[in-house]
Protein backbone atom coordinates (compact mmCIF):
# COMPACT_ATOMS: atom_id res chain seq x y z
CA UNK A 1 0.00 0.00 0.00
CA UNK A 2 2.82 2.36 1.20
CA UNK A 3 3.24 4.80 -2.29
CA UNK A 4 5.53 7.45 -2.59
CA UNK A 5 4.82 11.02 -4.16
CA UNK A 6 6.66 10.01 -7.44
CA UNK A 7 5.02 6.65 -7.64
CA UNK A 8 1.58 8.41 -7.58
CA UNK A 9 2.47 11.02 -9.96
CA UNK A 10 3.37 8.25 -12.59
CA UNK A 11 -0.14 6.68 -11.76
CA UNK A 12 -1.66 9.91 -12.53
CA UNK A 13 0.48 9.89 -15.46
CA UNK A 14 -0.73 6.57 -17.18
CA UNK A 15 -4.31 7.61 -15.78
CA UNK A 16 -4.34 4.15 -14.19
CA UNK A 17 -5.51 6.03 -11.07
CA UNK A 18 -7.66 9.67 -10.50
CA UNK A 19 -6.78 11.90 -7.86
CA UNK A 20 -10.15 11.35 -6.10
CA UNK A 21 -9.36 8.12 -5.91
CA UNK A 22 -6.33 8.35 -4.43
CA UNK A 23 -7.59 11.32 -2.14
CA UNK A 24 -10.52 8.76 -1.02
CA UNK A 25 -7.73 5.82 -0.52
CA UNK A 26 -6.16 8.04 2.16
CA UNK A 27 -9.45 9.37 3.90
CA UNK A 28 -10.31 5.34 4.04
CA UNK A 29 -7.18 4.68 5.69
CA UNK A 30 -7.96 7.89 8.35
CA UNK A 31 -10.97 6.39 9.27
CA UNK A 32 -9.89 3.19 9.65
CA UNK A 33 -6.79 3.44 11.63
CA UNK A 34 -6.23 7.07 13.38
CA UNK A 35 -9.16 6.42 15.94
CA UNK A 36 -6.41 4.21 17.30
CA UNK A 37 -3.03 5.88 15.71
CA UNK A 38 -4.18 9.41 16.99
CA UNK A 39 -1.92 11.44 13.61
CA UNK A 40 -4.61 13.56 13.39
CA UNK A 41 -6.01 16.54 15.16
CA UNK A 42 -8.12 17.61 11.78
CA UNK A 43 -9.18 15.67 8.71
CA UNK A 44 -10.58 17.97 5.95
CA UNK A 45 -12.35 15.36 4.63
CA UNK A 46 -14.83 17.77 2.58
CA UNK A 47 -12.39 19.97 1.34
CA UNK A 48 -9.80 17.49 -0.07
CA UNK A 49 -11.97 15.45 -1.61
CA UNK A 50 -13.28 19.01 -3.62
CA UNK A 51 -9.49 19.59 -4.47
CA UNK A 52 -9.16 16.36 -6.10
CA UNK A 53 -12.44 16.74 -8.63
CA UNK A 54 -10.96 19.95 -9.38
CA UNK A 55 -7.60 18.08 -10.38
CA UNK A 56 -9.19 15.25 -12.48
CA UNK A 57 -10.68 18.33 -14.41
CA UNK A 58 -7.30 19.46 -15.12
CA UNK A 59 -6.44 16.13 -16.45
CA UNK A 60 -9.11 15.53 -18.76
CA UNK A 61 -8.56 19.07 -20.06
CA UNK A 62 -4.87 18.61 -20.45
CA UNK A 63 -3.94 20.75 -18.08
CA UNK A 64 -0.19 21.27 -16.27
CA UNK A 65 0.23 19.20 -13.44
CA UNK A 66 1.98 20.64 -10.57
CA UNK A 67 4.80 19.00 -9.14
CA UNK A 68 3.00 18.02 -5.79
CA UNK A 69 0.03 17.29 -8.40
CA UNK A 70 -2.80 15.19 -6.30
CA UNK A 71 -0.67 14.38 -3.38
CA UNK A 72 -2.37 14.30 0.08
CA UNK A 73 -0.09 16.22 2.77
CA UNK A 74 -0.58 16.38 6.16
CA UNK A 75 0.35 20.04 8.07
CA UNK A 76 1.38 20.00 11.36
CA UNK A 77 -1.74 21.43 13.51
CA UNK A 78 1.05 25.07 13.85
CA UNK A 79 1.16 25.80 10.41
CA UNK A 80 -1.83 28.47 9.46
CA UNK A 81 -3.69 26.54 6.96
CA UNK A 82 -6.56 29.18 6.01
CA UNK A 83 -10.54 28.16 6.96
CA UNK A 84 -8.57 24.59 9.08
CA UNK A 85 -8.04 25.32 12.54
CA UNK A 86 -4.44 25.82 14.18
CA UNK A 87 -5.00 24.54 18.04
CA UNK A 88 -1.09 24.04 18.26
CA UNK A 89 -2.26 20.97 20.86
CA UNK A 90 -3.37 23.58 23.23
CA UNK A 91 -6.49 24.25 24.99
CA UNK A 92 -5.04 28.00 24.50
CA UNK A 93 -6.15 27.97 20.54
CA UNK A 94 -8.97 25.32 20.70
CA UNK A 95 -11.69 26.77 18.08
CA UNK A 96 -9.45 29.19 16.38
CA UNK A 97 -9.36 28.81 12.80
CA UNK A 98 -6.35 30.42 10.81
CA UNK A 99 -7.58 33.59 8.75
CA UNK A 100 -4.21 33.17 5.97
CA UNK A 101 -2.31 30.31 4.64
CA UNK A 102 1.48 29.92 5.80
CA UNK A 103 3.83 30.18 2.53
CA UNK A 104 4.60 27.12 2.19
CA UNK A 105 0.84 26.36 2.45
CA UNK A 106 0.89 28.66 -0.69
CA UNK A 107 3.44 27.12 -2.28
CA UNK A 108 2.29 23.40 -1.87
CA UNK A 109 -1.06 24.72 -2.96
CA UNK A 110 0.17 26.34 -6.39
CA UNK A 111 1.82 22.63 -7.24
CA UNK A 112 -1.05 21.28 -6.65
CA UNK A 113 -0.68 19.67 -3.57
CA UNK A 114 -3.96 18.30 -1.57
CA UNK A 115 -3.78 19.70 2.27
CA UNK A 116 -5.52 16.86 3.89
CA UNK A 117 -5.43 17.27 7.52
CA UNK A 118 -3.94 19.08 10.74
CA UNK A 119 -1.26 16.65 12.53
CA UNK A 120 -0.90 16.21 16.26
CA UNK A 121 2.34 17.10 18.00
CA UNK A 122 2.71 18.02 21.43
CA UNK A 123 1.66 21.34 22.79
CA UNK A 124 3.26 24.73 20.83
CA UNK A 125 5.66 22.02 19.26
CA UNK A 126 7.30 21.40 22.81
CA UNK A 127 8.16 17.85 23.73
CA UNK A 128 9.75 14.52 22.16
CA UNK A 129 7.04 12.11 22.55
CA UNK A 130 3.89 13.76 21.29
CA UNK A 131 2.33 13.47 25.02
CA UNK A 132 2.10 16.39 25.71
CA UNK A 133 -1.03 16.79 23.26
CA UNK A 134 -3.36 18.60 25.27
CA UNK A 135 -5.71 16.37 22.85
CA UNK A 136 -5.15 12.89 22.36
CA UNK A 137 -1.76 10.44 22.28
CA UNK A 138 -0.28 9.72 19.33
CA UNK A 139 0.98 5.87 19.07
CA UNK A 140 3.84 4.94 17.03
CA UNK A 141 2.50 2.47 13.87
CA UNK A 142 5.42 0.09 14.70
CA UNK A 143 4.62 -0.39 17.95
CA UNK A 144 1.11 0.64 19.42
CA UNK A 145 2.46 0.80 23.30
CA UNK A 146 5.43 3.36 22.02
CA UNK A 147 5.32 6.70 21.54
CA UNK A 148 6.08 7.97 17.97
CA UNK A 149 8.54 10.70 18.99
CA UNK A 150 7.85 14.65 19.13
CA UNK A 151 7.07 17.37 18.49
CA UNK A 152 6.04 16.45 14.75
CA UNK A 153 4.68 13.18 16.45
CA UNK A 154 1.35 13.39 14.15
CA UNK A 155 3.19 14.16 10.76
CA UNK A 156 5.25 10.92 11.17
CA UNK A 157 2.77 8.85 12.01
CA UNK A 158 0.53 9.78 9.19
CA UNK A 159 3.72 9.51 6.43
CA UNK A 160 4.92 6.03 8.20
CA UNK A 161 1.24 4.53 8.36
CA UNK A 162 0.24 6.05 4.90
CA UNK A 163 -2.12 7.84 6.30
CA UNK A 164 -0.86 10.67 4.17
CA UNK A 165 1.98 10.75 1.37
CA UNK A 166 4.50 13.57 3.24
CA UNK A 167 4.18 16.18 5.36
CA UNK A 168 5.22 19.69 6.97
CA UNK A 169 6.17 20.20 10.53
CA UNK A 170 8.46 22.51 12.82
CA UNK A 171 12.07 21.49 13.76
CA UNK A 172 12.96 23.92 16.67
CA UNK A 173 14.75 21.46 18.69
CA UNK A 174 14.69 18.12 16.18
CA UNK A 175 10.90 17.66 16.44
CA UNK A 176 11.20 16.68 12.84
CA UNK A 177 14.03 14.95 12.46
CA UNK A 178 14.08 12.45 15.90
CA UNK A 179 9.89 11.44 15.20
CA UNK A 180 10.78 10.71 11.75
CA UNK A 181 13.95 8.49 13.03
CA UNK A 182 11.28 7.16 15.42
CA UNK A 183 8.40 6.11 13.05
CA UNK A 184 11.02 4.80 10.32
CA UNK A 185 10.30 7.82 7.61
CA UNK A 186 13.15 10.92 6.10
CA UNK A 187 12.94 14.05 8.00
CA UNK A 188 14.63 17.22 7.03
CA UNK A 189 15.16 20.37 8.86
CA UNK A 190 16.47 22.52 5.85
CA UNK A 191 19.07 25.29 6.82
CA UNK A 192 17.63 28.59 8.74
CA UNK A 193 16.37 30.93 6.28
CA UNK A 194 16.01 28.41 3.35
CA UNK A 195 11.98 28.30 4.01
CA UNK A 196 9.89 30.64 4.83
CA UNK A 197 8.19 30.08 8.58
CA UNK A 198 5.27 33.03 7.77
CA UNK A 199 2.44 31.41 9.42
CA UNK A 200 3.94 28.67 11.50
CA UNK A 201 3.09 29.75 15.39
CA UNK A 202 6.20 31.29 17.23
CA UNK A 203 8.11 28.86 19.46
CA UNK A 204 11.81 30.02 19.45
CA UNK A 205 12.57 32.41 16.76
CA UNK A 206 16.14 32.12 16.12
CA UNK A 207 15.98 27.82 16.13
CA UNK A 208 12.14 27.31 14.66
CA UNK A 209 12.45 25.98 10.91
CA UNK A 210 9.86 24.51 8.95
CA UNK A 211 10.55 20.71 8.12
CA UNK A 212 9.17 17.71 6.03
CA UNK A 213 8.84 14.01 6.18
CA UNK A 214 8.65 11.40 3.20
CA UNK A 215 9.04 8.08 2.84
CA UNK A 216 11.69 8.60 0.81
CA UNK A 217 14.34 11.09 -0.43
CA UNK A 218 12.71 11.92 -4.22
CA UNK A 219 9.94 13.17 -2.49
CA UNK A 220 11.88 14.96 0.08
CA UNK A 221 13.88 16.73 -2.56
CA UNK A 222 10.48 17.16 -4.78
CA UNK A 223 8.89 18.77 -1.54
CA UNK A 224 11.81 20.97 -0.88
CA UNK A 225 11.75 22.06 -4.05
CA UNK A 226 8.76 23.12 -3.85
CA UNK A 227 8.39 25.04 -0.42
CA UNK A 228 12.38 26.38 -0.59
CA UNK A 229 13.40 29.95 -1.29
CA UNK A 230 13.07 33.63 -0.46
CA UNK A 231 9.24 35.05 1.07
CA UNK A 232 8.90 38.74 1.17
CA UNK A 233 6.73 37.88 4.76
CA UNK A 234 9.59 36.40 6.17
CA UNK A 235 12.61 38.50 6.53
CA UNK A 236 14.94 35.59 7.87
CA UNK A 237 14.88 33.84 4.78
CA UNK A 238 17.59 34.48 2.82
CA UNK A 239 18.11 36.01 -0.94
CA UNK A 240 19.92 32.79 -2.89
CA UNK A 241 18.87 30.77 -5.99
CA UNK A 242 17.71 27.04 -4.61
CA UNK A 243 19.44 24.61 -6.74
CA UNK A 244 17.44 21.86 -9.00
CA UNK A 245 17.51 19.44 -6.06
CA UNK A 246 16.29 16.56 -8.94
CA UNK A 247 20.14 16.56 -9.72
CA UNK A 248 21.56 15.80 -6.78
CA UNK A 249 19.52 12.36 -6.89
CA UNK A 250 22.29 9.71 -7.96
CA UNK A 251 23.96 7.51 -6.48
CA UNK A 252 27.54 8.52 -7.25
CA UNK A 253 28.93 10.23 -4.00
CA UNK A 254 32.83 9.64 -5.48
CA UNK A 255 35.73 11.83 -3.19
CA UNK A 256 32.69 12.84 -1.10
CA UNK A 257 34.57 13.72 2.40
CA UNK A 258 32.04 12.55 5.24
CA UNK A 259 33.31 13.18 8.53
CA UNK A 260 31.79 11.39 11.90
CA UNK A 261 32.10 13.07 14.72
CA UNK A 262 32.92 11.16 17.92
CA UNK A 263 31.61 13.26 20.41
CA UNK A 264 27.98 11.19 19.05
CA UNK A 265 29.20 7.96 19.43
CA UNK A 266 30.03 7.96 23.40
CA UNK A 267 28.29 6.76 26.18
CA UNK A 268 24.43 6.80 26.21
CA UNK A 269 24.19 5.76 22.26
CA UNK A 270 22.56 1.84 22.01
CA UNK A 271 25.01 0.32 20.71
CA UNK A 272 22.74 -2.08 18.35
CA UNK A 273 22.02 1.65 17.50
CA UNK A 274 25.58 2.34 17.21
CA UNK A 275 26.27 -0.64 14.85
CA UNK A 276 23.58 -0.10 12.42
CA UNK A 277 24.92 3.10 11.72
CA UNK A 278 28.63 1.79 11.12
CA UNK A 279 26.77 -0.39 8.56
CA UNK A 280 25.02 2.71 7.07
CA UNK A 281 28.72 4.25 6.63
CA UNK A 282 29.96 1.20 5.11
CA UNK A 283 27.49 1.66 2.53
CA UNK A 284 28.65 5.13 1.73
CA UNK A 285 32.34 4.34 1.62
CA UNK A 286 31.50 1.67 -0.98
CA UNK A 287 29.59 3.89 -3.12
CA UNK A 288 32.90 6.05 -2.70
CA UNK A 289 32.93 8.45 0.21
CA UNK A 290 35.76 8.85 1.89
CA UNK A 291 34.81 8.39 5.66
CA UNK A 292 36.98 9.78 8.49
CA UNK A 293 36.79 10.13 12.40
CA UNK A 294 36.53 14.02 13.36
CA UNK A 295 35.97 15.74 16.61
CA UNK A 296 33.77 18.93 17.72
CA UNK A 297 34.16 18.91 21.16
CA UNK A 298 31.51 21.65 22.49
CA UNK A 299 28.73 20.03 20.77
CA UNK A 300 27.89 18.42 24.77
CA UNK A 301 27.19 21.81 25.49
CA UNK A 302 24.52 22.08 22.82
CA UNK A 303 21.68 21.06 24.94
CA UNK A 304 22.18 23.42 27.90
CA UNK A 305 22.96 26.75 25.07
CA UNK A 306 19.39 25.17 23.37
CA UNK A 307 17.63 25.25 27.08
CA UNK A 308 18.22 28.67 27.89
CA UNK A 309 17.60 30.05 23.88
CA UNK A 310 14.48 28.06 23.46
CA UNK A 311 13.11 28.73 26.56
CA UNK A 312 13.73 32.30 27.12
CA UNK A 313 12.24 33.30 23.04
CA UNK A 314 9.34 30.82 24.44
CA UNK A 315 8.88 33.43 27.17
CA UNK A 316 8.87 36.09 25.20
CA UNK A 317 6.72 34.80 22.04
CA UNK A 318 4.12 33.00 24.04
CA UNK A 319 3.13 36.45 25.94
CA UNK A 320 1.16 36.79 23.04
CA UNK A 321 -1.53 34.34 24.27
CA UNK A 322 -3.06 36.74 27.16
CA UNK A 323 -6.81 36.17 26.10
CA UNK A 324 -7.62 38.70 24.54
CA UNK A 325 -7.36 39.24 20.74
CA UNK A 326 -8.23 35.44 20.39
CA UNK A 327 -7.51 31.93 22.17
CA UNK A 328 -9.19 31.14 25.09
CA UNK A 329 -10.66 33.55 27.88
CA UNK A 330 -11.28 32.26 31.17
CA UNK A 331 -14.84 32.68 32.35
CA UNK A 332 -14.63 33.29 36.11
CA UNK A 333 -12.00 36.48 36.60
CA UNK A 334 -12.42 39.55 38.69
CA UNK A 335 -10.71 41.93 37.04
CA UNK A 336 -8.80 42.54 33.74
CA UNK A 337 -5.39 41.46 35.12
CA UNK A 338 -6.81 38.55 36.82
CA UNK A 339 -7.77 37.80 32.83
CA UNK A 340 -4.80 37.21 31.71
CA UNK A 341 -3.33 35.31 34.97
CA UNK A 342 -6.66 32.89 34.52
CA UNK A 343 -6.65 32.75 30.92
CA UNK A 344 -3.28 31.18 30.94
CA UNK A 345 -3.17 29.20 33.74
CA UNK A 346 -6.21 27.65 32.57
CA UNK A 347 -5.28 27.11 28.83
CA UNK A 348 -1.59 26.10 28.51
CA UNK A 349 0.00 22.87 29.73
CA UNK A 350 2.29 22.36 32.48
CA UNK A 351 5.42 21.29 30.23
CA UNK A 352 4.44 24.96 28.54
CA UNK A 353 4.44 26.83 31.44
CA UNK A 354 7.55 25.10 32.31
CA UNK A 355 9.55 26.42 29.55
CA UNK A 356 7.93 29.79 30.07
CA UNK A 357 8.82 29.78 33.90
CA UNK A 358 12.47 28.90 33.25
CA UNK A 359 12.88 31.44 30.01
CA UNK A 360 11.15 34.23 32.27
CA UNK A 361 13.60 33.52 35.28
CA UNK A 362 16.89 33.25 32.87
CA UNK A 363 16.08 36.81 31.28
CA UNK A 364 15.18 38.36 34.81
CA UNK A 365 17.35 40.69 36.26
CA UNK A 366 20.37 39.47 38.10
CA UNK A 367 20.34 36.17 35.91
CA UNK A 368 20.37 37.64 32.70
CA UNK A 369 24.17 37.92 32.02
CA UNK A 370 24.40 34.27 33.77
CA UNK A 371 22.34 31.88 31.49
CA UNK A 372 21.04 33.89 28.46
CA UNK A 373 24.48 36.04 27.28
CA UNK A 374 26.25 32.97 28.56
CA UNK A 375 24.13 30.70 26.33
CA UNK A 376 24.58 33.09 23.10
CA UNK A 377 28.09 33.10 23.27
CA UNK A 378 28.27 29.62 23.58
CA UNK A 379 26.31 29.33 21.00
CA UNK A 380 28.90 31.17 18.52
CA UNK A 381 31.66 29.22 19.62
CA UNK A 382 29.26 25.55 18.86
CA UNK A 383 28.87 27.56 15.63
CA UNK A 384 32.63 28.32 14.92
CA UNK A 385 33.73 24.91 15.97
CA UNK A 386 31.17 23.61 13.20
CA UNK A 387 32.24 25.73 10.60
CA UNK A 388 35.56 24.76 11.12
CA UNK A 389 35.06 20.84 11.09
CA UNK A 390 33.30 21.64 7.87
CA UNK A 391 35.96 23.14 5.98
CA UNK A 392 37.35 19.94 6.10
CA UNK A 393 34.39 17.95 5.26
CA UNK A 394 31.25 18.16 2.93
CA UNK A 395 28.77 15.99 5.26
CA UNK A 396 28.79 14.78 9.23
CA UNK A 397 27.14 11.54 9.61
CA UNK A 398 25.29 11.00 13.42
CA UNK A 399 22.87 9.38 15.25
CA UNK A 400 19.62 10.86 15.38
CA UNK A 401 17.79 9.59 18.24
CA UNK A 402 19.95 7.54 21.06
CA UNK A 403 17.41 4.89 21.52
CA UNK A 404 14.89 3.44 19.46
CA UNK A 405 11.24 4.38 20.11
CA UNK A 406 10.20 4.52 23.79
CA UNK A 407 7.02 3.50 25.93
CA UNK A 408 4.14 5.32 26.37
CA UNK A 409 4.37 6.95 29.98
CA UNK A 410 8.45 6.09 30.35
CA UNK A 411 9.96 9.40 30.32
CA UNK A 412 6.95 11.68 31.78
CA UNK A 413 8.45 11.98 35.17
CA UNK A 414 11.51 13.43 34.64
CA UNK A 415 11.55 16.17 31.98
CA UNK A 416 14.94 16.20 31.74
CA UNK A 417 15.19 12.50 30.62
CA UNK A 418 13.11 13.17 28.34
CA UNK A 419 14.94 16.44 27.11
CA UNK A 420 17.98 14.05 26.65
CA UNK A 421 16.28 12.31 23.94
CA UNK A 422 16.84 15.36 21.68
CA UNK A 423 20.66 15.20 22.48
CA UNK A 424 21.79 14.58 18.69
CA UNK A 425 19.32 16.45 17.42
CA UNK A 426 19.81 20.03 18.89
CA UNK A 427 23.23 20.92 17.48
CA UNK A 428 21.91 21.38 13.74
CA UNK A 429 18.95 23.94 15.33
CA UNK A 430 21.75 25.76 17.55
CA UNK A 431 24.45 25.83 14.40
CA UNK A 432 21.54 26.61 11.77
CA UNK A 433 22.90 23.95 9.67
CA UNK A 434 20.68 22.01 7.74
CA UNK A 435 19.94 18.30 8.79
CA UNK A 436 17.90 14.94 7.52
CA UNK A 437 17.01 11.79 9.42
CA UNK A 438 17.64 8.53 7.11
CA UNK A 439 15.99 5.24 8.08
CA UNK A 440 18.73 2.47 8.25
CA UNK A 441 17.83 0.02 10.17
CA UNK A 442 15.65 -1.72 12.92
CA UNK A 443 16.30 -2.97 16.44
CA UNK A 444 13.72 -5.52 17.75
CA UNK A 445 11.07 -4.49 15.22
CA UNK A 446 11.61 -0.45 15.67
CA UNK A 447 13.11 1.99 13.21
CA UNK A 448 16.59 3.46 13.65
CA UNK A 449 17.95 6.69 11.49
CA UNK A 450 20.61 8.81 11.00
CA UNK A 451 21.54 12.27 10.51
CA UNK A 452 23.57 13.40 7.46
CA UNK A 453 24.59 17.16 8.16
CA UNK A 454 26.07 19.75 6.09
CA UNK A 455 26.97 23.14 5.59
CA UNK A 456 24.50 26.11 5.34
CA UNK A 457 22.39 26.10 2.29
CA UNK A 458 24.12 22.44 0.93
CA UNK A 459 20.73 20.29 0.84
CA UNK A 460 21.85 19.71 -2.69
CA UNK A 461 24.63 17.24 -0.69
CA UNK A 462 22.40 15.92 1.51
CA UNK A 463 20.07 14.51 -1.04
CA UNK A 464 23.25 13.29 -2.88
CA UNK A 465 24.71 11.39 -0.12
CA UNK A 466 21.17 10.84 1.03
CA UNK A 467 20.03 9.05 -1.95
CA UNK A 468 23.29 7.15 -2.54
CA UNK A 469 22.87 5.27 0.47
CA UNK A 470 18.66 4.81 -0.14
CA UNK A 471 19.50 3.35 -3.75
CA UNK A 472 21.97 0.86 -2.20
CA UNK A 473 19.64 -0.63 0.62
CA UNK A 474 16.11 -1.42 1.30
CA UNK A 475 15.03 0.48 4.70
CA UNK A 476 12.96 3.11 3.15
CA UNK A 477 10.73 0.58 1.10
CA UNK A 478 9.37 -1.12 5.33
CA UNK A 479 6.42 -0.22 6.38
CA UNK A 480 4.56 -0.81 9.48
CA UNK A 481 1.72 -3.53 9.65
CA UNK A 482 -0.89 -2.50 11.62
CA UNK A 483 -3.03 -4.25 13.70
CA UNK A 484 -6.84 -3.70 12.56
CA UNK A 485 -9.06 -2.43 15.40
CA UNK B 1 17.85 24.66 46.14
CA UNK B 2 18.88 27.21 43.78
CA UNK B 3 15.18 28.74 43.32
CA UNK B 4 13.50 29.82 46.19
CA UNK B 5 9.91 30.36 47.04
CA UNK B 6 9.07 33.80 46.94
CA UNK B 7 11.22 33.52 43.44
CA UNK B 8 9.28 31.42 41.82
CA UNK B 9 6.17 33.54 42.87
CA UNK B 10 7.75 36.57 41.86
CA UNK B 11 8.95 35.35 37.99
CA UNK B 12 5.29 33.92 37.92
CA UNK B 13 4.10 37.27 38.25
CA UNK B 14 6.47 38.03 35.61
CA UNK B 15 5.48 35.44 33.65
CA UNK B 16 1.35 36.27 34.03
CA UNK B 17 0.78 32.57 35.81
CA UNK B 18 -0.58 30.75 38.45
CA UNK B 19 0.22 27.45 40.36
CA UNK B 20 -1.14 25.79 43.24
CA UNK B 21 1.04 24.31 46.35
CA UNK B 22 1.49 21.21 44.35
CA UNK B 23 2.42 22.51 41.17
CA UNK B 24 4.75 25.09 42.67
CA UNK B 25 6.37 22.31 44.24
CA UNK B 26 7.03 20.65 40.90
CA UNK B 27 8.02 23.41 38.97
CA UNK B 28 10.73 24.77 41.06
CA UNK B 29 11.77 20.70 41.21
CA UNK B 30 12.67 20.84 37.72
CA UNK B 31 13.94 24.63 37.60
CA UNK B 32 16.43 23.54 40.04
CA UNK B 33 17.30 20.56 37.82
CA UNK B 34 17.54 22.50 34.68
CA UNK B 35 19.50 25.23 36.11
CA UNK B 36 22.39 22.72 37.22
CA UNK B 37 21.98 20.71 34.19
CA UNK B 38 22.81 24.79 32.69
CA UNK B 39 26.25 25.31 35.25
CA UNK B 40 27.52 23.28 32.84
CA UNK B 41 27.99 25.82 30.54
CA UNK B 42 30.35 27.77 33.07
CA UNK B 43 32.81 25.44 32.25
CA UNK B 44 33.78 27.41 29.51
CA UNK B 45 35.32 30.18 29.62
CA UNK B 46 33.52 33.02 27.30
CA UNK B 47 35.07 36.28 28.09
CA UNK B 48 35.82 38.55 24.57
CA UNK B 49 33.46 35.71 23.08
CA UNK B 50 30.83 37.55 20.67
CA UNK B 51 26.89 36.53 21.36
CA UNK B 52 25.39 34.58 18.51
CA UNK B 53 21.41 35.91 18.12
CA UNK B 54 20.92 34.72 14.56
CA UNK B 55 22.47 31.41 13.56
CA UNK B 56 23.41 32.86 9.92
CA UNK B 57 24.78 36.36 8.95
CA UNK B 58 21.47 38.35 8.65
CA UNK B 59 21.20 41.73 6.92
CA UNK B 60 18.42 44.28 6.83
CA UNK B 61 16.23 44.03 3.99
CA UNK B 62 14.01 46.65 2.56
CA UNK B 63 10.88 46.59 0.33
CA UNK B 64 9.13 49.79 -1.14
CA UNK B 65 5.21 49.62 0.63
CA UNK B 66 2.85 48.22 -1.09
CA UNK B 67 -0.87 48.36 -1.11
CA UNK B 68 -2.24 44.88 -0.39
CA UNK B 69 -5.86 43.81 0.96
CA UNK B 70 -6.16 43.60 4.86
CA UNK B 71 -7.53 40.12 6.21
CA UNK B 72 -11.21 39.83 6.68
CA UNK B 73 -12.49 41.62 9.46
CA UNK B 74 -15.18 38.80 10.37
CA UNK B 75 -12.55 35.96 10.23
CA UNK B 76 -10.51 38.17 12.70
CA UNK B 77 -13.09 39.07 14.93
CA UNK B 78 -14.72 35.28 14.60
CA UNK B 79 -11.88 33.84 16.67
CA UNK B 80 -12.00 37.02 19.66
CA UNK B 81 -13.11 35.59 22.46
CA UNK B 82 -15.99 38.02 22.78
CA UNK B 83 -16.80 40.98 20.10
CA UNK B 84 -18.90 43.70 19.40
CA UNK B 85 -19.96 45.01 15.78
CA UNK B 86 -16.45 46.00 14.44
CA UNK B 87 -14.43 45.80 18.33
CA UNK B 88 -12.86 43.06 20.70
CA UNK B 89 -14.43 43.55 23.65
CA UNK B 90 -12.40 43.51 27.09
CA UNK B 91 -13.09 43.78 30.66
CA UNK B 92 -13.50 47.31 32.28
CA UNK B 93 -9.73 49.16 32.26
CA UNK B 94 -9.79 52.40 33.48
CA UNK B 95 -11.74 52.57 37.06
Amino acid sequence: MKLTAHEIRSMLKNKEISVEEIVRSYLNRIDKFDTILGAYLYVEKEGALKRAKNLDKKIKHGEKMGRLFGIPISIKDNISVKGMQNSCASKMLQGYISPYDASVIKRIEAEDGIIIGKANMDEFAMGSSNEKSAFKLARNPWDLSRVPGGSSGGSAVSVSASESVMSLGTDTGGSVRQPACLCGVVGLKPTYGRVSRYGAVAFASTLDQIGLMSSDIEDCACLTQCIAGPDKNDFTTVDMKVPDYSRSLTKDIKGMKIGIPKEYFEDGLDDRIRKSIEEAVDVLKQNGAEVKECSIPLVKYSMAVYYVIASAEVSSNLARFDGIRYGYRSKSFKDYRDLYFKSRSEALGMEVKRRIMLGTYMLSKGYYDEYYEKALKVRNLIKNQFEEVMKKFDALIAPTSPTTAFKIGEKKKNALSMYLSDVYVLPANVSGMPAISVPCGMVDGLPVGFQIMTNYYREDTIFNIAYSFEQSTNWHKMSPQISEV
Amino acid sequence: MRVKKEEMKYVAQLAKLEFNEEEEKEVIEELDRMFKYMENLNELNTDGVNITINPYCMENKFREDTVEESMDIKEILDNSPQNLKEYIVVPQVIE
